[in-house]
């Protein structure tokens, strides 16, 4: 992958009016931009390049908001947190409606010869076991690697009923899975 | 549609951005929120007609140091929330500092006063009005700049919208300035930050929800 001052040298020609070079610095960015959005969104692999686009188009539309001396890479990190973000909240809100468990089901044999996949799905049953206050900060946090702050955010909850969200449901997990092996 | 595709269309659609296009489009706002608000005032309150006495007086220039200095500041603070990945905390905090300075004569005043004295220098003769009318003086601002920050690219939504309402505030106390007859610091360290706290809690509410993208 190319280093970020290359990057950063073609948005820069780019946003003097090099389309070419612009379109090298898009192309480039789009590979970041989809590692840090598969190692986020590791639960839903198919939702990964309409994100990837929705992020280069923010990134293109918003590009008169970067400044050569701001680091590309805070520059660009931050717009994908928004948009991963923004995304989540969207689908939070959806599923509200619906079972969040219930778009799971059909993956359980989908997936049943993968390792990785059946230990999601028994953290996934434990995880129903807990309450919502617990469950979604750890859901968000652990499992999607948001901050404290996003996952208030998107929750509605109070940073520090996360804090403590987190903190109680993961000895809540642990003693579950003491009593399950015993 | 596949990546690939999209990034072309993408590139194929990229004249040149102009330098400083997002500080233009802030300082229009800001030219527009002054001009709205002198309109306003001229139009409801009036102008003060005792200059040659006012101009004189330190209070008048305190209010303009109080209002000028936070406008600036926020701003700065502004223009860097406004971009994703800047860092705008450090620049937000310089923003107590000039009500922080404003309580030092507000504070002495009060405290050089005999007892009965210190409430009517509080609450002067316009307090009920002084906040609300320099929320109005800031509404035209706040609209401007909301319009700004819809250009650019806030992360914070509702912290972007503070900013653009403490900044509305400071240039509606500016314009007010103009009109209102109060002379006394403890009334000004008071009734002008209450003045400027209505429309920054109002950006804060109309932020998260307008300032999307």
């Amino acid at each position: 992958m190319e280093t970020e001052e290359t990057l950063r040298a073609w948005l820069l020609q780019g946003l003097a009016g090099d389309a070419e070079a612009y379109q090298r610095f898009l192309k480039a960015l789009s590979a970041h931009v989809r590692a840090f959005l598969r190692r986020r969104l590791a639960q839903r692999p198919d939702d990964v390049e309409d994100l990837v686009q929705e992020t280069l188009l923010a990134v293109h539309h918003r590009r008169h908001t970067y400044r050569p001396e701001l680091p590309l890479t805070a520059w660009v990190h931050a717009i994908a947190r928004y948009k991963l973000v923004d995304w989540l909240r969207a689908r939070a809100t959806k599923e509200a409606v619906t079972d969040p468990f219930d778009d799971g089901a059909d993956e359980f044999f989908a997936g049943a010869d993968d390792e990785a996949a059946m230990a999601r799905r028994d953290l996934g049953l434990l995880l129903q076991a807990l309450p919502e206050r617990q469950r979604l900060p750890i859901v968000h946090m652990k499992l999607e690697g948001l901050s404290v702050v996003e996952t208030a955010r998107l929750t509605g909850m109070s940073e520090s009923a996360v804090k403590v969200g987190v903190h109680r449901g993961l000895k809540a997990l642990a003693a579950l899975v003491r009593r399950s092996a015993s | 549609m596949n990546t690939d595709e999209f990034i072309r269309l993408l590139a194929a659609d990229a004249p040149p951005v102009p330098a400083r296009a997002m500080e233009r489009r802030f300082a229009l706002a800001v030219a527009l929120g002054l001009a709205g608000a002198a309109a306003l005032m001229l139009g409801v309150f009036g102008l003060r007609r005792d200059w040659d006495v006012v101009l004189a007086l330190p209070m008048f220039w305190g209010k303009f140091a109080l209002g000028g200095s936070l406008a600036v500041l926020g701003l700065a603070a502004l223009l860097r929330m406004a971009r994703p990945g800047m860092p705008w905390r450090r620049a937000a905090l310089w923003l107590a500092l000039p009500p922080a300075v404003m309580w030092l004569p507000a504070g002495l005043a009060l405290a050089a006063a005999a007892a009965p004295e210190r409430l009517p220098l509080l609450l002067g003769s316009t307090w009920r009005s002084c906040p609300f009318n320099i929320t109005l003086l800031s509404l035209p601002a706040l609209a401007a700049l909301l319009w700004a920050l819809r250009g650019a690219a806030p992360t914070r939504l509702a912290w972007a919208g503070v900013g653009a309402g403490l900044l509305a505030g400071a240039l509606g106390v500016l314009v007010y300035a103009l009109h209102c007859p109060e002379m006394a610091a403890p009334f000004v360290a008071l009734w002008y930050l209450a003045g400027m706290a209505l429309p920054t809690a109002l950006g804060a509410l109309l932020g998260s929800r307008l300032l999307r993208w």
